[in-house]
């Protein structure tokens, strides 16, 4: 599959790596050079040269996204750091670029089940955060 | 216009002094700020009619009383903030008039695709002045109705203009477009179908949004380049 990751922080790259790892086309865009590296770190050698690709970008230049390969995006991650820029971006793959499967990180729970509920794939690590310390904090088990 | 109650998000130069001019004229207004120091420095003013938090929270809306709002604004100096922040105020609270700002206008495509609208950019505003000023292409919008889909645009005719020198009636114009008005020497009239413009006539055209190459190519024709 043609994964395109928006925002190499440490959860987009993580995700990044392991989908390269997986066999898949992997592109990721960032607006910070420095998310390069955390890449090959996280890899354990040059990302280009595993094949990886790496644009950069902000994420809501059209220029960018296409250069990126958002029309070829079988899968598109919004997981920069901030949640509007994840909630407007991943609309934009969802609508104009009609990407099969389109997921966004949303750290505002009420908002990330709001566009759930508007056909928007969302996934809230803070939502994920407190049902585990609330189970691990009642019930002592994670 | 009766009392309306408007919720402004951004307390920036234009929030708050959107907000002065909506209190004088007597409606009930909300800024939303959530730079608690500018917060601090619009409150010493506008005093209850600015709350500190960040409009795009679902619970900071709420507070300030979205659900009767008859009009929100969003004018911060974030397009994706003013345009999620619209988003919700029109589909999940139902309010029925929204007004974005567009800080950088090649995001006006975003507000569009997701259906924000209007969506009000001060640099395309400006250029639209200029426009009116020096008219490049010797085009101007008057006026722009894009859910009604209606134009009105004035151009100013050319020498070597395809339709210079022509009686409306055998100008080659698309469909959807139709001549309301012709200036020239300083007045105004509506032309007949026998009307001749001539060069250097100003001439108003209502058409349908997408024409407007048609119109410039007969009115203004190949000039249009060399004045680029």
């Amino acid at each position: 599959m043609f994964v395109l990751v928006i925002g190499a922080g440490r959860v987009g790259s993580s995700v990044a790596t392991s989908a390269l790892q997986a066999g898949h086309t992997v592109s990721v865009l960032d607006e910070d050079p420095l998310s390069h590296e955390r890449l090959d770190v996280e890899l354990g050698r040059g990302w280009e040269e595993a094949g990886g690709r790496f644009t950069i970008g902000t994420a809501l230049e059209m220029d960018a996204l296409v250069e990126a390969g958002i029309e070829q995006a079988q899968v598109f991650i919004a997981s920069t750091n901030g949640d509007n820029t994840n909630l407007v971006v991943s609309q934009i793959a969802q609508r104009r670029f009609e990407v099969p499967r389109v997921i966004a990180r949303v750290l505002d729970p009420r908002r990330a089940a709001w566009y759930r509920e508007q056909g928007l794939q969302t996934i809230c690590p803070t939502q994920i955060a407190i049902e585990q310390l609330e189970r691990a904090a009642l019930t002592g088990s994670v | 216009m009766a009392g309306l109650y408007v919720i402004i998000a951004g307390a920036g130069k234009v929030g708050w002094n959107l907000a002065r001019e909506l209190l004088e004229k007597g409606h009930e207004v909300t800024v939303l700020e959530q730079d608690r120091r500018r917060y601090l420095t619009v409150e010493q003013e506008l005093e209850h009619a600015v709350q500190y938090g960040d409009a795009t929270e679902l619970w900071v809306l709420e507070r300030a009383g979205i659900q009767r709002a008859d009009l929100v604004v969003a004018v911060t100096g974030d397009d994706e903030d003013n345009l999620l922040i619209c988003q919700v105020a029109k589909e999940k609270y139902l309010c029925e008039r929204i007004i974005a700002r567009v800080n950088n206008p090649r995001n006006l495509e975003h507000f569009k695709l997701l259906g924000i609208q209007p969506a009000v950019s001060a640099t395309d505003l400006i250029l639209r002045l200029i426009e009116h000023e020096v008219p490049r292409y010797g085009l101007v919008h008057l006026l722009d109705l894009p859910e009604e889909r209606l134009e009105i645009i004035e151009l100013v005719v050319s020498e070597h203009a395809p339709a210079a020198g022509l009686p409306v009636a055998e100008m080659t114009l698309p469909d959807g477009a139709l001549v309301i008005s012709v200036l020239r020497n300083g007045s105004g009239f509506v032309p007949t179908a026998e009307t001749v413009v001539e060069a250097g006539d100003e001439v108003l055209v209502v058409l349908d949004p997408g024409l407007e190459e048609d119109i410039t190519a007969q009115f203004v024709g190949d000039d249009a380049d060399e004045r680029a």
